[in-house]
Formats: structure tokens, sequence, C-alpha cells
């Protein structure tokens, strides 16, 4: 689909920089011509959500730095300068802390989408490979992050986070220890965070742009998962999809409005609003709700190494979906057996979430079922996705006839003829 | 142009890989400082040994310090807590190691290899699972509960139940007269 280019230079100018440095040539085939699959629904305007996402957690987190300081001392004391008197400090703070929620929100509708669609089956292996990284780079960030206001919950999220490795065996404590830059979490700690938190959205950027460039060789998915037959099937990103993304956008900003604006702290938790106390655990400690899922495979294994590799585990297997998943058709509008399978795994993940959000020998509400066997069998459920259901699915499952092309599909009877 | 290459290795195939291999040796050995300038400092590794005052505890109460940046529980027991701990078999320990820097590696983990007077007990009050501080006097083991993760210890500060994997660690300590330790 990335074929031959149709860049024309309008005049001189543009002619002589397009022999020397094809800029404009590379914007116009990537952003205006790209010639995208014309039934692209809803759930695809996340890609450009996110990179606005992007751009604003960049923008704010460069002038929140200008405030912050990255000392055990005085870190929270400064965040509370941000949100008390520097000009407009609440609400750069609230953006960028609102932000990060709004990230993790599209980035999960995005890639359950791909999850829907197929997206991530041949030829778009190397693409969605690229986005797990892009995911896993976002989890760091976003803990890093976390940390750095120095509240209670920073502290022993950091603390809790770092002995992750502890687990490993043999070399884990001089691991920790390395991380740590002392015997605890602390003063070092803190300031490699900063500098950590501060480069990882740059190197998010360069991956990314490899993103989109891997999402430009094959060209995009579509919610009917056959491929494009022709420039039929086509219409130009530019004005179609800058106009449909920038709709959906502007929806997604009143959404994200609405939080900064009206329940700035509805995602928060109060205890980090207490300043970070080491000789003090708080009685309930939970990370941000993006991670929650993860958090409740952890606590799902009574093994400290294996509950740790299971929650690894969890994001790793993401890597190899492309080659678990064994049938031959992409979307699951036509996979009667994966889409109720493909649901089923949406519940789990919220299911999961909810255990992670509470605590570890809580029931659930006033059954009597401990919430511990739930997230266990979430944790299967989970597993057995992507290990038993992809690849079997794909060799019991009958698909329902797939539509000739996306043309004849969605109702064009200027090219039915052909 | 690959027909042209003959089969013997030639001097000039020996210069290409012995330099990238002196390349790769000194890239690692550059690597080194960027790596090991994140472990902890000479200063942080100077801060190695407190005195601690017994006398203002009472029996039944812990004071909690801080030796290297790390919690340390300082408990003293009753005389029930240190005999319900000594009735308990080692075969019910999910840790069997007294994880006692003052003794061997591998002593057992009784009660009496964990404490160096059967009064007090002397641990790092992290939990071995994922760095959390243990609540005291929490759990039904008659020690510590781990609020993050559920992990509960005895009143010898041995895992009792997991996920935690390891008793609590007993710092090197030494008593310096009745009422004083040195931890460190």
């Amino acid at each position: 689909m990335s074929g031959p280019s149709t860049y024309v230079p309008a005049n001189g100018f543009t002619r002589w920089l397009d022999s020397r440095l094809p800029i404009l040539r590379l914007m116009n085939d990537t952003m205006t011509s790209f010639p995208t699959p014309r039934n692209l629904n809803f759930w695809y305007t996340f890609g450009g959500i996110l990179t606005f996402c992007l751009a604003v957690q960049i923008v704010t987190g460069i002038v929140l730095a200008m405030h912050y300081v990255p000392n055990d001392k005085m870190a929270f004391d400064s965040v509370e300068n941000i949100m008390r008197d520097v000009n407009y400090g609440w609400l750069l703070r609230y953006v960028h802390a609102n932000g990060a929620s709004m990230f993790f929100l599209a980035v999960y509708i995005h890639m359950f989408r791909g999850l829907y669609y197929g997206s991530y089956k041949a030829p778009r292996e190397v693409l969605w490979i690229l986005g797990v990284v892009i995911y896993l780079l976002m989890m760091a960030t976003g803990f890093l992050g976390y940390v750095l206001p120095w509240g209670q919950m920073s502290f022993w999220g950091a603390t809790v986070i770092t002995n992750f490795f502890s687990a490993i065996p043999v070399v884990g404590e001089s691991v920790t220890h390395w991380l740590w830059g002392g015997f605890a979490v602390g003063d070092p700690t803190l300031n490699r965070f900063f500098s950590l938190h501060y480069l990882l959205p740059f190197v998010i950027a360069g991956v990314v742009g490899l993103h989109i460039w891997a999402l430009h060789v094959p060209g995009n998915n579509n919610p009917l998962g056959i491929d494009v037959k022709g420039p039929q099937d086509t219409v130009p990103f530019h004005p179609f999809y800058t106009a449909k993304d920038a709709f959906y956008l502007v929806l997604f900003a009143i959404l994200f409005a609405g939080l900064v604006f009206y329940s700035p702290n509805f995602v928060g938790e109060v205890d980090n609003y207490t300043p970070a106390n080491p000789l003090v655990t708080p009685e309930h400690i939970v990370p941000e709700w993006y991670y929650l899922p993860f958090y409740a495979m952890l606590r799902s294994v009574p093994d400290k190494l294996l509950g740790v590799l299971t929650m690894f585990g969890a994001i790793a297997i993401l890597f190899f979906a492309p080659w678990l998943d064994t049938s031959k058709v992409r979307s699951a509008r036509f996979r009667p057996l994966l889409k109720p399978a493909f649901w089923l795994l949406v519940a789990d993940c919220l299911i999961l979430g909810y255990v992670g959000k509470n605590k570890p020998d809580a029931m659930l509400l006033s059954t009597g079922i401990p919430l511990l066997w739930i997230g266990r069998i979430g944790t299967l459920y989970y597993y057995g996705y992507f290990l038993v259901l992809l690849p079997i699915l794909g060799l019991i499952e009958t698909p329902k006839p797939l539509p000739e092309s996306i043309a004849k599909a969605v109702g064009d009877k200027s090219h039915a003829a052909e | 142009m690959a027909s042209t290459i003959s089969a013997e290795p030639t001097r000039r195939d020996f210069l290409y890989v012995a330099t990238g291999a002196a390349g790769a040796v000194g890239a690692a050995l550059a690597a080194w400082p960027f790596i090991d300038q994140m472990n902890p400092t000479s200063a942080v590794l100077a801060l190695s040994s407190i005195e601690v005052d017994l006398s203002p505890v009472q029996e039944g109460q812990q004071i909690v310090v801080m030796w290297r940046s790390k919690p340390v529980f300082v408990r003293r027991r009753s005389k029930k807590e240190i005999a319900e701990v000594r009735s308990v078999p080692l075969s019910d320990l999910i840790d069997p190691l007294a994880r006692n820097a003052n003794l061997a590696e591998t002593a057992p983990a009784t009660d009496e290899n964990r404490e160096v007077k059967p009064e007090w007990l002397v641990v790092v009050g992290i939990c071995t699972h994922l760095g959390c501080i243990p609540l005291f006097n929490q759990g039904n083991f008659g020690g510590y509960l781990c609020p993050c993760h559920g992990s509960q210890y005895d009143a010898a500060g041995r895992v009792r139940k997991g996920p935690a994997p390891e008793n609590l660690y007993v710092p090197p300590y030494a008593f310096l007269n009745d009422t004083k330790i040195k931890i460190g």
C-alpha cells in the first residue's frame, strides 16, 4: 500500500528542497495522500488520540520540570508549590497526572481493537511488537512519574515495584541496591527516576515513529480484516481521516477536560497527599488503575518469583500473539468462537482490575467468595486466551464467509459491476 | 563477488575479527562507569552501625530504629510469646534457614537461632516479599502481618504464610551491655 510516491512539488522552492531533503514528500505520502481503507470505524481513531496524549505529556512535563525539585526533602513541597503558587501550576499538574490515565485508557482501547480485528497478524507482526514495546515503555514511564511527588503511595509503590527485581535468583539483592543507589528507596532513587522519567517519553516518541513507519508499509488493517484490493477500497488519509480523527479527538478532549476540571483526583490515591514516610507502610497499597490487572496476577500466585514471572509474562505473551493465533481470518467479526472469547478477555481484565484494587484477603462484595480465587481464575483465563484459545480456535472454528472486497462490503454501487 | 572469496581465512580476516573483538571489549569497559555509578555511593556505604538503648522498651512492646536507611524492629517478647514460637516444629516453617547474620548461613530457623538473647527479637522490618513494613502484633501467628500482600510472620520474625519466601533478616548486632545493642 505504501506504493510509489504521489507527491508533486508545487513550486520552485519545493522542487529545490525535494531534491535535497524530501521531507515534504514524506509528509505528503504519510499524512495526506496515504491510501487508507475507507471502512475504518471509531475504534481506529485512537492512534491519533495517542499521539495527542504523548504530545500533551511531553509539553506539560517539560514545564512541570521547571518547578519540580527531585530531592527527597523537597520533592513533596515542590509539588505543593506547583499546585498552590506557580501560575496555572494546578492546571499543568492535573493535566499531566490525569493525562497519564487518559493515555492508558486510549492505549488499552487501541490494543483491544488490535486484538479484536486481528491487526497483530501477518503482515503486521512488527507493527504489533513495536506497539507492545511502546506499551512497556509507557508503563515504565508512568511508574517513574508516579514516584516523583514523593507521597506515601509514591514511596511504597517504588519500594514494591523495585523489589520485583529482588525475586531474581542470586543477583536479585545486588540488582535492587543498584536500582536504589542505597539499601532502600531514597534520595538517589528519586533523582535517577526523575532523570529517566524525562528521558523515556522521547524514547517512546522514537518508537512511535517506527510504529507509524511499520504501519505505512502494509497499510491499515480494517474492521473487515480483509486486504485492500485496489484504489476503490481506499480514501486518502487527508481530509477523510484527519477530519474523522479530529472529531473523535475533540470528544476525547472533552472527557479529558471533564476529568481535569471536575474530578482531578478521581483516579488518584489520597495517600499520595501524605509525604513519604519510610517507617510506615500505608494500610493498603495499590498501584495506579492501569496496572491493577497485573497487580492482581502478581498477588494470585503465592510464590514470590513465580508471582513476578506471572506478572511480567502477562505482558511478554503479547509479543507472541501474532504466532499464537492460527486463524487465517483476521477480524473477529467473522470468527464466531473468537468473538465471545475476546469479550470474555475484556471482562476478565476488568475483573482482574477490580481484584487488584481490593485488599489481598478481601471477599467478593459480601458473598464470602475470596477475591484471591477470582484473581486466580482470571489469571488462568488471561493466559488461556493467548496460549490455548488463540492456537486452538483458529483450527476448530468455521469462519463466516468473508466479503469480496471492502468496496463491495460498504455498498459501493459504482464499483459493484467491476 | 561471493565467488571470489577463498575458503581459507586470510590475514585480513584475522585483522577484521581482532579489531571487532577489541572494539567490543572496549565498548563494554567504557559502559561500566555508566552502570556502576548507580550503585550506592561511598557516603551511603559509610553509614554502617548504630547503638540502640533498650531500657525504655517494656515487655510486649517494640521500637523501630533506622539502620542503613532500613527500619529495624527491636521487640521485647513475653515468656508466653517465646514459649509459643519455641513449640513450633521446624517442619511447619516455610523458610527453614535462620537468616541470622550472626550465625552460619546454613543455621536452621529455630527460635534460639533467631535471637542473641531470647527476650529480644531484632530483625530488619522489611517484608521479604516486596519490601513493605509488616505491622506489629497482627496476623494469626502472634507476630507480624504485611499489609501489602498478606504475608504473616510469627514472634520470631519467621514467615508462616506466603507470598514472602524468607524469614525476616536478623542484622549483625551484639549486646554492649544489658540495655544497649550495637547494630551493624
